[in-house]
């Protein structure tokens, strides 16, 4: 199947106008950046709306939504999950009881909520784990989009890879933090209305709602020999009873605490990429709501992304809508292309340069948005911590860490470039090298949590958590292995999906084998932090606990406010509606 | 600092246009619209991009009022 488009200066046009105002953005921001403060952390002056919707765009960058179509041709409806149960609870959990103490304390990164909760060597474990994932990711994230345009705008690759990284670069070095924020709104309007005409045409060509259910009612039983209900792709929770039932193979209570629980509040809770963008907000208050506020288009993004999936596994199977994935060397088809080939299908120049156009704005963005916590954490976590210790003119120091961020981004953008080459050539390293990273988050998760609502808990304890939770992860990934990393024979065919100690079970897909190496590592960790914590002295006192923890934290008085800016009440609709939502498509 | 509204609206209004124009232009285009099912998503996308940068003008200046 063929990729590649042919865009035409209309396209073209529409493309050059929304990057022009992306650079656009960073330069008329230049002029605030005086400090490290305003660079780094946004001067803490955002309104909610604004971080509210930066807050879920990070999150919706090009991987997430071509992964998320893909997932919805995959696994049909069963992907929302990802967002009713995966990031709902969390959000609001993060936002009612964990934002207080990240704004209130002071701190300007979540590495340095550690080092004042606990102490230095478990910031300094957190902050060079963090950074050196961030530009992973950020490179990762910088070659896909450079493949995408070598594949489908017809580009050549190394020109597309430092394009993007000079556009990067140019906002995020000009105005930091807020200009990365700016874009991540700018962002998230332009694939909202990117991608809805997508999905506008793909329900009428396929007759609606209705019509989508009576086609996969036949499509279905017949692609999975009867194995699964003719209405799987339009429920959720329904066949979740027995993993067999159900494309994603997992069991509800492996989704409700792998995916509801552990991962998902080891990402929205303690990743301080997203937690940044709460922390730029212009108040505790507005903090609080960031998340809140976030989680509202946040519950309603699986109709735009994971619909459009299910519309495409439709369409595979009417051979009269001549519709296909491309192959990869085995001949399965690229899920992730879902998409790009639904852009191909149904819309013709003019919108479809706007569809490519936000497909393009989402990978900057997340890059944009990996290098600025990236810049942030090197400049306060490591350079201020171990290499040049803050003074006591408060003045002189702000211009100097102003211009170390301004070089930890350049530095950021180049790392990322290396990074994303290194992908090009040993692209399976890389993606091994993410899996082992993204093991960080769970214990984390542990870790913060009983530092938040357990004054006992120490440093000692926690460092040991830290790492402890870690190497769990990383036994349980080396120990087990997902059933398509391994051929007739019952052999690995690669490492990367793990196995690579042995194999003691075998799981019958990747995503149940990420909620149980999720689930181990957050207990371990918690466990580990306990028991130690109950070993070792209390070092930090009360006092210097206060703001810190949670009873030793006055409440907020929120009284005389009206009912929208109280994070409870919003907590509480945000709450019923995600609910609704689940029971419609349950 | 510049209010975010501002930036946004401008871009949609600039695009909406844009694509508005392309839209009523290629009316006719029978050829060009089989893809989306015969609607002129140009004209459509173009209009409501448009009313939504010009909301967010709106209100953009009311704040500074």
């Amino acid at each position: 199947m063929e990729t590649t488009f042919n865009l035409s200066w209309i396209d073209y046009t529409i493309m050059i106008v929304y990057f022009v105002f992306v650079l656009g953005i960073g330069w008329v921001l230049k002029k605030y950046m005086k400090s490290a403060n305003a660079f780094l952390e946004a001067g803490r002056s955002l309104p909610a709306w604004v971080t509210g919707l930066a807050f879920i765009s990070t999150n919706l960058g090009a991987l997430e939504v071509m992964g998320m179509t893909g997932s919805g041709a995959k696994y049909g409806m069963l992907t929302a999950h990802f967002y009713w149960i995966g990031a709902i609870p969390a959000m609001v959990f993060l936002a009612i009881f964990m934002m207080p103490f990240y704004y209130g304390s002071k701190a300007r990164s979540v590495p340095e909520y550690l080092k004042l909760r606990y102490d230095e060597k478990t910031r300094g474990l957190n902050a060079i784990l963090f950074a050196v994932m961030t530009i992973l990711a950020s490179g990762i994230s910088m070659y896909a989009l450079a493949i995408l345009m070598e594949k489908v705008l017809g580009w050549d690759f190394n020109i597309s890879l430092l394009l993007s990284a000079a556009i990067v670069l140019g906002y995020t070095y000009l105005g930091g933090l807020s200009s990365a924020i700016y874009n991540e709104v700018l962002q998230f309007f332009i694939i909202v209305i990117g991608l809805f005409p997508l999905v506008v045409l793909g329900l009428k060509d396929v007759g609606g709602w209705s019509g989508l259910q009576n086609q996969l009612s036949t499509i279905v039983p017949h692609i999975s020999g009867g194995q699964y209900a003719a209405d799987t792709w339009t429920t959720t929770w329904k066949y979740t009873g027995k993993a067999t039932s159900n494309p994603m193979g997992v069991e509800w209570y492996g989704i409700l605490f792998g995916l509801g629980f552990v991962l998902s509040f080891g990402y929205w809770c303690t990743n301080f990429l997203i937690v940044q963008r709460a922390m730029a907000a212009e108040s505790k208050l507005a903090a609080r709501n960031t998340p809140l506020i976030g989680a509202i288009p946040k519950m309603f993004i699986p109709f735009l992304i994971i619909v459009p999936g299910i519309i495409a596994l439709v369409l595979m199977n009417i051979p009269s809508k001549n519709f296909a994935l491309p192959l990869n060397d085995q001949n399965q088809p690229i899920y992730d292309y879902t998409i790009i080939m639904l852009l191909k299908q149904y819309l013709p120049t003019g919108v479809l340069g706007l569809g490519i156009t936000a497909l393009l704005a989402s990978f900057m963005s997340g890059m944009a948005g990996n290098v600025s916590a990236f810049n942030t954490v090197w400049t306060y976590d490591i350079y201020q911590s171990y290499i040049r210790p803050a003074t006591n003119d408060k003045e002189a120091d702000e211009k100097h860490y102003l211009k170390v961020g301004r070089f930890a981004t350049i530095f950021g953008v180049i790392a990322s470039i290396a990074a994303a080459y290194l992908a090009s050539k040993f692209g399976n390293i890389m993606d091994f090298l993410q899996t082992i990273f993204s093991m960080i988050n769970a214990p984390l998760f542990a870790v913060i949590f009983l530092g938040m609502f357990w004054k006992r808990s120490t440093g000692h304890a926690a460092f040991t958590g830290l790492l402890g939770g870690f190497l769990i992860a990383l036994l349980h990934h080396g120990l087990t292995a997902p059933a398509n990393a391994l051929n007739e024979l019952g052999q690995l065919t690669t490492m990367v999906k793990g196995g690579w100690i042995n194999i003691v079970h075998v799981y019958p897909v990747e995503m149940a084998q990420n909620f149980w190496t999720a689930i181990f590592a957050c207990s371990a960790s918690a466990l580990i932090t306990v028991v130690l914590s109950l070993l070792t002295p209390k070092i930090k006192s009360d006092n210097e606990l206060v703001g810190l923890v949670y009873q030793l934290t006055p409440k907020d008085k929120l009284e005389g406010l009206p009912w929208y800016k109280k994070p409870s009440m919003l907590a509480l609709i945000v709450l019923l509606m995600a609910t609704i939502l689940s029971i419609l498509f349950w | 600092m510049i209010d975010i509204k501002i930036p946004i609206g401008l871009m949609f209004t600039v695009l909406g246009i844009f694509l508005t124009i392309v839209g009523v232009s290629t009316n006719s285009d029978v050829e060009l619209y089989k893809k989306s099912l015969e609607i002129n998503i140009n004209l459509w996308s173009g209009v409501i991009m448009l009313v939504f940068g010009i909301l967010m003008l709106v209100f953009s200046k009311k704040k500074i009022n």
